[in-house]
């Protein structure tokens, strides 16, 4: 076990909560007006937290890049939260959403925390009724769910196209009501830069002001991290512009492990990049798989005829397209899991039968479920015989009622009509699993340092399941950190105002300012962006959808390369004074360029397949993942030492005692 | 395609800002409205000068950060997007294109093209809320039906990602469509009855003292609104107003 | 309560209300008017008994009068808000892409008609008050209709009023119609509302201008 202790109570798996619960120490309410919390992030975990810790007394400041809380990229989540409510009378339980996750993450998560959230689903959605978040309702009155890839139950709630923000905007309304009472100071735009350690504890950060560019010290007797992924290590990513690892990654440097790096979700169906120019990737709900097919030409010359653009995807005969996923694993077809439909397309690009001018796009085809629905729907309507078109025209009323609303998007954003033409598809970079690694608790392996959502590493595992993320930020904030963190700062009800005015403040604080300053000394000619967009090529060849031995060594030859090159020669015009856009961007570059790095050290340590992160070495004869649960039935959790190269490594062996470990098949 | 920019520098909040213009070339009609102002930021940069300062985040049209005055529309000249989500082919080879940040006293510009929209904040914090415990212990959600359209019309309003576009329409500045999405996300469920009184005065009253202009139904902002919130958000918040007056 | 006085959504209704009032008014003007051209006795009888009534003229016209205040101190007070709630202005700002001229220009038409108002004024009621109560002369229940038509004669009266019901027709194109939306009416009902507030603003200023340029083109020749 090493230093690593997960604190996992004992006990059986279903009563391990309730009873941690029962046993850890609580601060009584008095004594709670006198300690202060940080919260790094505003998302579905900083976010809750920060309305559930202001209730309970605690004094909150909650920081945010953004220019409210309410921006955070949780926003941006479209389908769906899970909850083993068994609503629908299909058997759901939390023992099945449990499972479902421990599967879904390929036996790469710890069965204690994942239990734990399938318990505290439930109630997420109580909670977020009571505030007001308007679900989806059926005609009744009750709320409506839908299902989602990887599960055999309907146990997601949703609120159209827009859960996310839905979910964010509740938290967010509770925070409100909290600043309205004065428990909780919110910062916005305000970066945290570093973390402060006092005698070994966190007991602070140091942030810089984003509108006047001033540092600032604010002091605690907690700090939690709910800052998010760190996805945009790719440039290309569909996390939003802002996203970054700095104040993970400025913990990680402080002590905190840094755990699974390389665990990277590519969702399977984002808009394909049309050029250098692109800044970010957009998601098409994975819904869409349900009705489209997903296919490449059969043939080589086909495939470069249609990216030269002298042919068209509907010119190509039925016979001479090639439904990939529909040939290779006939049980799931379309709808196999993330990691399996991103590997099998850019299997079939890489062989040269992608589909834009990129070749970087297979077709997720329509026409088929447009065709079967208008035929259905003629039925329906007792037309005997009725024509093609109209035939098409009922057909696309179904599925524009469906999907009208990401049809839209796609319209807006390539300009071309996905119910004539196939939408063109490809996988992006969506989510990592990987993060700082925290015990039960959710602290991390600094005292009185917490980390909460995306941010941390607990409980997704190798692979995250659709409308998970949403569920675990929410249950981090609002039931599960309340009570942990409540253990750890009984022990300071006595210790009062932290001073900023200390030494560990002062050094702290003087090596940001050092940090920052030394962008400005630098003579290259170089923007920050430029070094990010090849740090991103860097990690989308050598460290995406697969990896090999001889390609991580150079990824991270190369990675550290390019970190030289950036300290020495990055562009940052401006000043520290005052509004600058460039110096944040470079700041959070420069820790993506160490992360980066470590990300690829991980990799190459994992001699398996398993989930997201996929080593060509290990696979089978046709190509499927192979997992090595002797060897690697481990979370990495990695240690600092000065360079990300020579991080040290701590394991934490993964106990399995409520589910049987097993290989994942779709065939 | 060529274009000629002229867009709002203004270095913070005290200064006097003007407009500069910024020839740009090579601008391709896949790209986004922000991607191409990256372009010229970049180019820039390589000069040594200052890049244009404009709030983005998700560019998705989710977060409700992007915030420009596009030849004299919000959020340019498409409908039911943000600026983000505008694409480059929806100008000419030649077009001139006058860029600036969306202006109210209530939305002060902080540099260039960004401006401070914590006025937004205080609106809600004024009571954009239901006061329930979060950490745990309400009723099962299903013991709180809700008739469909009505928890249809409350999504619709909640819709509202806060981009301030409404405002910046608006002859006189007025953020009435926001406020009333707000109001009307929670008057519209029975969980949101228990405070309505209080709320909607609350709300109105920190609207006005924001220094926001007073509506007179131009119909403006639900034109500009990339979500379509809808002026009969508007006119349930007065509904709401004038009840909760007369109760006191 | 004060703080109801001061809201902007109190203002709102406030103008709703009176501009309401007003139109109701311009119900019963244009009727009387009306009269003019197809009666000149009911017209004179009409005028006299508006005059003379001490419950018009006494409760009724301090009523208008008081109307007529509240709308106008109050469109101009918040017409100042909203100037103030934008200081500094747009350099280009496409206000016809997403909202009408008339909606957006109601302080212009409102001005105009209230200078209409103010030869309205110096023309009938200062021309009553100093016929009446100045000059004291005795009640005359026939002289309405000949004085109302000679104001006509002059062809630069007859445009001027022309011009402001044309302003006032584009005034109570928006105007009407948004009273509504003010005091919180927007349902199923608002497009017949809308319509019919709008077939409202065209067919009565066109009733005016109707009858001045009736008066115009009929002097009375003796």
């Amino acid at each position: 076990m090493g230093i690593l202790d997960s604190k996992v109570p004992s006990g059986p798996l279903a009563d391990k909560w309730t009873r941690h619960k029962n046993e850890i120490n609580l601060v009584n309410p008095a004594n709670k007006r006198n300690i202060d919390i940080i919260i790094v992030g505003t998302g579905l975990a900083g976010a809750s937290a920060a309305a559930t810790l202001a209730e309970l007394g605690y004094n909150v400041k909650t920081f945010c890049y953004q220019d409210s809380p309410r921006r955070a990229h949780s926003i941006a989540a479209q389908g769906g939260i899970n909850a083993a409510k068994n609503y629908q009378g299909d058997g759901d339980s939390p023992y099945r959403l449990f499972y479902d996750t421990i599967k879904g993450g390929d036996y790469r998560s710890r069965e204690a925390n994942v239990y734990r959230l399938a318990e505290e689903s439930v109630n997420i959605i109580d909670q977020c009724v009571a505030q007001g978040v308007p679900f989806a309702r059926e005609y009744g009155g009750l709320l409506d769910n839908r299902s989602f890839g990887g599960v055999l139950v309907s146990r997601t709630f949703y609120a159209k196209g827009q859960t996310g923000q839905q979910l964010l905007l509740g938290a967010y309304a509770a925070m409100n009501r909290q600043i309205h009472r004065g428990k909780i100071k919110s910062y916005t735009r305000h970066e945290m830069l570093d973390l402060v350690l006092v005698d070994g504890k966190a007991r602070g950060i140091i942030a810089r002001d984003l509108v006047t560019g001033k540092l600032e010290r604010h002091s605690a007797h907690a700090v939690v991290l709910a800052s998010g992924g760190y996805g945009n290590v790719f440039f290309l990513s569909t996390n939003a512009m802002g996203s970054n690892v700095t104040a993970a990654w400025r913990a990680h440097r402080r002590g905190a492990f840094f755990a699974n790096p390389c665990f990277t979700q590519i969702h399977p169906t984002c808009i394909p990049v049309s050029g250098d120019h692109q800044s970010k990737l957009t998601l098409m709900s994975e819904s869409l798989r349900n009705d489209g097919r997903i296919w490449v030409p059969k043939n080589l010359e086909d495939a470069k005829a249609i990216r030269e653009g002298r042919l068209k995807p509907t010119q190509i005969a039925e016979e001479d397209r090639d439904y990939y996923l529909e040939r290779r694993y006939p049980a799931f077809g379309n709808l196999v899991p993330r990691d399996v439909a991103s590997r099998a397309a850019k299997e079939r690009c890489d062989a040269g039968f992608g589909v834009n001018k990129t070749g970087e796009a297979v077709y997720l085809d329509f026409s088929a479920a447009i065709a079967r629905y208008g035929r259905e729907k003629a039925l329906t309507m007792g037309l005997q015989d009725p024509d093609k078109e109209t035939v098409t025209a009922l057909g696309e009323e179904v599925i524009a009622a469906k999907y009208g609303n990401l049809f839209q998007m796609y319209e807006k954003i390539v300009d071309e009509n996905p119910y004539k033409t196939p939408m063109m598809i490809y996988p992006a970079v969506h989510y990592t699993m990987g993060g700082l690694w925290v015990d039960y608790n959710l602290q991390t392996t600094i005292p009185g340092c917490y980390c909460t959502g995306e941010a941390n590493f607990s409980d997704h595992g190798a692979n995250r399941l659709g409308a998970s993320a949403l569920m675990q930020g929410l249950a981090d904030g609002y039931f599960v950190l309340p009570y942990t963190i409540g253990d750890y700062l009984s022990k300071d009800i006595r210790t009062g105002a932290i001073p900023t005015d200390s030494e560990a403040f002062d050094q702290t604080e003087a090596e940001v300012r050092e940090r920052l300053g030394r962008f400005f000394q630098t003579t290259g000619t170089h923007s920050v962006d430029y070094y990010h967009k090849k740090l991103g090529k860097i990690m989308w060849n050598k460290c995406g959808m697969s990896r090999n031995e001889s390609g991580l060594k150079e990824a991270m030859k190369e990675i550290a390369e390019l970190r030289k090159d950036f300290l020495e020669n990055v562009k940052v015009p401006g000043s520290m004074e005052g509004m600058n856009t460039e110096l944040e961007k470079a700041g959070r570059v420069a820790d993506f360029l160490e992360l980066g790095e470590l990300f690829a050290k991980d990799a190459l340590d994992r001699n398996e397949s398993c989930g997201g992160h996929f080593r060509e070495e290990y696979q089978t004869p046709d190509g499927e993942a192979l997992r090595d649960d002797k060897k690697y039935n481990y979370v990495s959790a990695w240690e600092y030492t000065g360079n990300p190269a020579d991080a040290r490594l701590h394991k934490e062996t993964l106990v399995f005692e409520n589910v049987e470990v097993k290989t994942r098949s779709y065939k | 395609m060529n274009l000629l920019l002229k867009i709002w520098r203004q270095n913070n909040s005290a200064s006097r800002g003007s407009l500069v213009d910024y020839p740009i070339s090579g601008i391709e009609g896949d790209m986004s409205f922000l991607e191409m102002l990256d372009v010229l930021n970049e180019q820039l940069i390589a000069k040594g000068e200052d890049p244009v300062v404009f709030d983005h985040d998700c560019r998705e049209g989710i977060c409700g950060s992007c915030s420009l005055m596009i030849n004299g529309e919000p959020h340019g000249p498409d409908r039911l997007i943000t600026t983000c989500q505008l694409h480059m082919r929806k100008f000419k080879d030649g077009d001139t294109i006058v860029i600036e940040p969306f202006r109210a006293s209530a939305f002060p510009v902080i540099k260039d093209l960004m401006v401070d929209r914590s006025s937004f904040d205080r609106i809600q914090q004024a009571g954009g809320y239901i006061s329930v415990n979060t950490s745990g212990h309400t009723v099962d959600a299903n013991a709180i039906p809700i008739e469909k359209e009505k928890a249809d019309e409350s999504f619709a309003a909640a819709t509202c990602i806060g981009c301030g576009a409404c405002v910046a329409a608006c002859k006189n500045a007025s953020a009435m469509l926001f406020t009333a999405a707000k109001v009307s996300q929670f008057a519209l469920l029975p969980q949101g009855q228990i405070e309505a009184t209080d709320r909607v005065l609350n709300m109105v009253k920190q609207m006005d003292l924001e220094g926001f202009g007073n509506c007179t139904n131009t119909g403006a902002c639900e034109v500009e609104c990339p979500k379509g919130i809808s002026l009969e958000n508007i006119a349930r918040m007065n509904r709401e107003y004038l009840m909760a007056s007369a109760k006191g | 309560m004060s703080g109801f006085a001061k809201s902007s959504i109190a203002r709102k209704v406030v103008m709703a209300l009176s501009g309401l009032f007003l139109v109701l008014f311009l119900a019963l003007h244009v009727t009387i008017n009306m009269s003019s051209v197809i009666s000149p006795e009911t017209f004179n009888a009409w005028s006299h008994f508006m005059g003379y009534n001490p419950v018009v003229q006494f409760l009724m016209q301090p009523i208008l009068i008081a109307g007529v205040v509240v709308h106008f101190v109050m469109g101009i007070v918040l017409e100042f808000q909203n100037r103030k709630a934008r200081p500094v202005r747009y350099n280009q700002y496409r206000g016809s892409a997403n909202a009408p001229w008339v909606s957006r220009n109601m302080i212009l038409s409102g001005l105009v008609v209230l200078a209409f108002l103010g030869l309205h004024m110096y023309d009938f009621w200062l021309h009553e008050i100093n016929y009446k109560f100045v000059e004291a002369n005795p009640e005359d229940p026939t002289r309405y209709f000949e004085e109302t038509v000679e104001k006509f004669a002059p062809l630069w009266r007859t445009v001027l009023y022309v011009i402001s019901f044309v302003l006032l027709a584009l005034h109570l194109w928006h105007g009407f119609a948004s009273s509504f939306q003010s005091m919180g009416l927007n349902n199923k009902y608002s497009p017949a509302i809308r319509s019919f507030t709008r077939l409202y603003a065209i067919v009565v200023p066109l009733l005016f201008i109707f009858i001045a340029l009736f008066h115009h083109l009929n002097p009375i020749t003796h």
